[in-house]
């Protein structure tokens, strides 16, 4: 299972990424310029966190048009898993592939901290390694992590069990607590709190493994069948 | 040519804390009489005439890249320039 890791102008937790994939997880990963238009040879995309274009006019709005998102777009309508995490999620939002927006944080302020959160749906690809409700802890840093969707997609989220995270004490003013969704055909997954930040001892949690672990399982299991 | 102002901003029912930060602020320079503040974005855009109708095009471009319809609304001038 190779993974791609897009990096946009501005992306700054592209190596924090590939350190957890290559070095954590083991699994080949390489970081992919967003000129690319072409992820055939991938099994797996995620798109990292950072300030992609310097988050110009909105969070993700210009990243959403460069080259590498057509792919990621193809991608996704494969079926195969995309992951977005922070700027990776305002971007999934921005291209139409997640519901929603990410606006600025209730407080205005930029929150960098370590946020418990709870696994709502441990169902998916990106969430067999936990426990039902199960209460983890990692890190966040964002100023604009505030989801907003309106109440006929939140009752859409709700219904199909696309709400995998929420925040315990929602810090940023989320709609719902909300932390972390994923599409209704369950392979693209976008959170604010980032999972490449917690996966060693030496980082304060390795509560982050687990979306890796389990995205893993489950397609190495979908191959093994297929 | 055209010259297209464009306004955008958090729909109503869209928590705005830019633009809460700023009224707080004029109220602790003594502008108590401020009772709200909205900060939004502002565009100009010069296009040339296309075969297009432009408030199509212009509606189309809002659409897709300068506002994010899930929260945010917009509105838009066009005036005509005079050819130099």
């Amino acid at each position: 299972m190779k993974f791609a890791v897009p990096v946009f102008p501005g992306s700054n937790c592209d190596h924090d990424m590939v350190n957890a994939l290559r070095d954590i997880l083991n699994m080949p990963a390489d970081l992919v310029p967003a000129t690319t238009t072409n992820l055939d040879q991938y099994d797996a995309v995620i798109l990292p966190g950072g300030f992609s274009y310097g988050d110009y006019l909105r969070s993700g709005a210009i990243a959403r048009f460069a080259p590498v998102m057509t792919a990621v777009k193809a991608f996704a309508a494969a079926g195969k898993p995309v992951m977005g995490i922070c700027n990776g999620f305002q971007i999934l939002t921005e291209a139409g592939l997640l519901p929603g927006a990410l606006q600025a944080n209730r407080s205005s302020k930029f929150i960098c901290q370590t946020s418990p959160l709870v696994v709502k749906n441990t169902t998916s690809q990106f969430t067999t390694a936990y426990e039902p409700n199960q209460q983890i802890q990692l890190p966040i840093a964002h100023g604009e992590g505030n989801y907003y969707c309106d109440e006929a997609t939140l009752a859409e989220l709700r219904a199909h069990q696309q709400i995998l995270f929420e925040y315990v004490d929602n810090p940023n003013g989320s709609v719902a607590n909300i932390a972390g969704i994923m599409n209704r055909q369950g392979n693209v997954l976008g959170m604010m709190p980032h999972p490449e930040r917690a996966v060693e001892t030496i980082l304060g949690s390795t509560d982050g493994l687990g979306i890796f672990q389990s995205l893993i399982a489950n397609q190495q299991q979908e191959v093994s069948h297929a | 040519m055209y010259l297209v102002k464009v306004y955008v901003t958090y729909k109503e029912s869209i928590l705005d804390p830019k633009g809460e930060a700023v009224n707080d602020a004029l109220h602790r320079l003594g502008y108590t009489n401020v009772q709200s503040v909205v900060l939004g974005k502002y565009f100009e855009l010069k296009l040339a005439a296309s075969d297009r109708p432009l408030d199509a095009e212009v509606d189309e471009l809002c659409d897709r890249l300068l506002a994010n319809v899930n929260m945010e609304t917009y509105r838009y001038e066009i005036t005509e320039m005079e050819a130099l």
